[in-house]
């Protein structure tokens, strides 16, 4: 499977970019700078939907205690933290010749970073208890009180400040993009779903041999 | 709740008072380091009042913020290392209740002496008046937030290398909402806005807190004896 | 009646113990025996209930643990390798405030009589932490003499640090509550006799 994905990652992605770098008509605001939206939004998207699907398996790797899906969990943090960064740094990039500076503090960029520590305290949380299974379910729970907070986070955050300009895709204001715009945007989004399965299965693969041969070791052992 | 689990939550809340009250070095570090934070800002930032009084509200909310953090690592450590917290488990009554006992215990000897210092503080930055009963209110209705939301934070960390910092990773995400509004309520006050919005955000969260925060509190105690 | 049926435990990449059974009817002890790492308190928690055994299943009075709510803990007594006292407070207050979360009421009177019973008359009134090893571990193993109706008594290593009188306190204690109905199952590297029926588990 990891193949498949990998390869529907790699061409979705060189499609996506290509529409949007060749093909995407030159914004008659930003000009070219805008460009790197098609890397930045599905990377936004990416960040906060792997969270979701990370604490959802968390929770049920807690309440059924099924060992798979809090490997899943744990298998998909860093790729969130990865999305979530990309998606900070694009911002950066895009900050600075959009709005003359790399870093404001505005709502989206500042529940973004706050999501890259919830990641961060996630993975480390994980990696500092030694003991597997207290390992997973100790960030599983961690991992369900930053999906409660994640929305009080951004809503506040948002209320804070709220200088960013409007959603760039919604149902509403879809039309008023350029059709080959969105088609970029769709295609690099589906790029970045088929990396981050592709890379999650993976990961789920070794961490399952890595805890067969302990398991297998720890048997020898008895 | 039947008698057995009242009388179970008081022991709890009582025995922690107690400890607390013999201990009172610990709830004074506690308060000194508030106050030392709090007083450090000026000599970086300048004694311009113009400045300190935008600053003094969130200035007095991030120390009352770090300083609750810090005392964090005493609400579950003794009784983890002591063995308390096994028979915490083992009471026979909801967990969730009883380390809710808990963290009202702690707060009331680390939380409430940040409350009653604060405007002591706020002073120092040239808050007056309404500002100051704002700062203690919103104090007031914050500081258990942050016990509960922080207590989950200790909870997981019990018995692991380099808890302490783990723990302000941990938490420290979590408690912006409420210095958003909590620091957002005392600015509002300086500048005769609306505080009303902030206050009871501010209080909904803690309804929030108090209803949920007790659960995953416990199942992290739990897990962490396991 | 306590019943383990084939329970294994795993910490870490170690597996402690697997497939074990055995089964403890009321009126005896269960004294479990193995070196330093065998598992001995590891089991002694899945029997609690603290922690649950990676497989197999732990039944009381035939049911399984796993169906009890928290009316299991309310029928045991857990005794464990640290002594659960507050160094903050007197040996009289950690007895009365610990027995009260667990739901036991105890009086001033009667936690001070229990202690001048175990010749802690003098230390019943100062902090625990000013107190010698053996004196705080006779102040936990106080809280036995109010746990007779509690149908289960599991101790981990009682009587580490005691001196020989103590001992023989403890277990003419534990054999009297063996007696009247009770069950017990316990740690020990020491070898005391008890006057009443105990089976030995070897852990390796």
């Amino acid at each position: 499977m990891v193949p498949v994905f990998a390869v529907l990652a790699v061409v979705l992605g060189i499609a996506g970019l290509y529409v949007g770098f060749f093909v995407a008509p030159t914004d008659f605001q930003q000009g070219e700078s805008y460009r790197i939206i098609f890397i930045h939004v599905p990377a936004a998207w990416m960040s906060m939907f792997i969270y979701m699907v990370m604490a959802f398996w968390a929770g049920v790797g807690l309440t059924f205690n099924t060992r798979l899906s809090s490997m899943m969990a744990r298998a998909l943090a860093p790729t969130g933290a990865l999305m979530t960064f990309l998606a900070l740094w694009t911002g950066a990039l895009w900050g600075k010749p959009t709005w003359g500076t790399w870093w404001v503090w505005d709502a989206r960029l500042t529940s973004e970073l706050i999501l890259l520590f919830l990641y961060i305290g996630y993975m480390s949380l994980a990696a500092a208890i030694d003991d597997v299974r207290r390992a997973d379910k100790a960030a599983a729970v961690f991992a369900l009180v930053g999906v409660v907070n994640v929305p009080i986070i951004y809503y506040s955050v948002q209320w804070w400040n709220t200088l960013h300009q409007g959603a760039s895709v919604s149902l509403t204001r879809a039309p008023s993009m350029a059709q080959s715009m969105l088609l970029g945007m769709l295609l690099m989004a589906l790029a970045f779903w088929m990396y981050s399965i592709a890379v999650s299965l993976m990961r789920v693969r070794a961490i399952i041999m890595e805890r067969e041969r302990a398991s297998a070791w720890a048997q020898e052992l008895a | 709740m039947n008698g057995g689990a009242w009388q179970a939550i008081r022991a709890v809340a009582w025995r922690d008072i107690l400890v607390a009250m013999r201990g009172r070095a610990d709830v004074l570090t506690t308060v000194i380091f508030f106050a030392i934070v709090v007083s450090l800002f000026p000599l970086g930032v300048g004694a311009d009042p113009g400045i300190l009084q935008t600053i003094g509200p969130g200035v007095v909310w991030v120390a009352a913020l770090l300083a609750s953090m810090l005392a964090l690592g005493r609400l579950f450590a003794g009784d983890f290392e002591d063995g308390t917290l096994e028979q915490l488990v083992l009471a026979g009554e909801p967990l969730a209740m009883l380390v809710l006992a808990k963290v009202t215990a702690h707060w009331l000897a680390t939380g409430l002496p940040l409350v009653i210092l604060s405007p002591l503080l706020g002073v120092q930055f040239g808050l007056t008046g309404d500002a100051l009963w704002v700062m203690m209110w919103s104090l007031a209705i914050g500081t258990p937030v942050l016990s509960l939301l922080g207590a989950i934070g200790a909870a997981l960390t019990l018995g692991v290398r380099g808890a302490g910092a783990l723990t302000a990773l941990l938490v420290l995400p979590l408690y912006v909402p409420v210095l958003i509004f909590g620091a957002g309520a005392v600015s509002a006050a300086a500048q005769n806005m609306q505080i009303s919005a902030h206050l009871s955000l501010l209080g909904a969260m803690m309804f929030t807190a108090v209803a949920l925060a007790p659960w995953a509190i416990a199942s992290a105690v739990r897990i962490a004896l396991e | 009646m306590l019943e383990a049926n084939a329970i294994s435990c795993v910490r870490g990449s170690r597996r402690l113990f697997r497939r074990l059974s055995f089964r403890v009817d009321v009126g005896t002890a269960l004294r479990i025996r193995g070196e330093n790492g065998a598992g001995k308190t590891s089991l002694l928690r899945i029997v609690a209930g603290l922690s649950t055994a990676d497989e197999g299943r732990i039944a009381w009075q035939g049911r399984a643990l796993t169906e009890y709510g928290d009316d299991y803990p309310k029928q045991l007594v857990y005794l464990g390798h640290s002594n659960a006292l507050k160094g903050h407070l007197s040996a009289e207050e950690n007895i009365r405030l610990g027995l009260a979360v667990q739901g036991i009421e105890v009086g001033n009177d009667q936690a001070r009589d229990a202690l001048n019973a175990e010749g802690l008359a003098i230390a019943a009134g100062i902090p625990v932490q000013w107190l010698s090893a053996g004196q705080r571990r006779r102040v936990a193993l106080t809280r036995l003499v109010f746990s007779s109706a509690r149908a289960l008594w599991i101790l981990d290593e009682p009587f580490n640090s005691l001196d020989s009188a103590a001992i023989e306190r403890l277990a003419a204690r534990i054999a009297q509550y063996l007696v009247s109905g009770g069950i017990v199952v316990y740690t020990t590297h020491q070898d005391v006799a008890l006057d009443a029926s105990v089976h030995t588990l070897e852990l390796e």
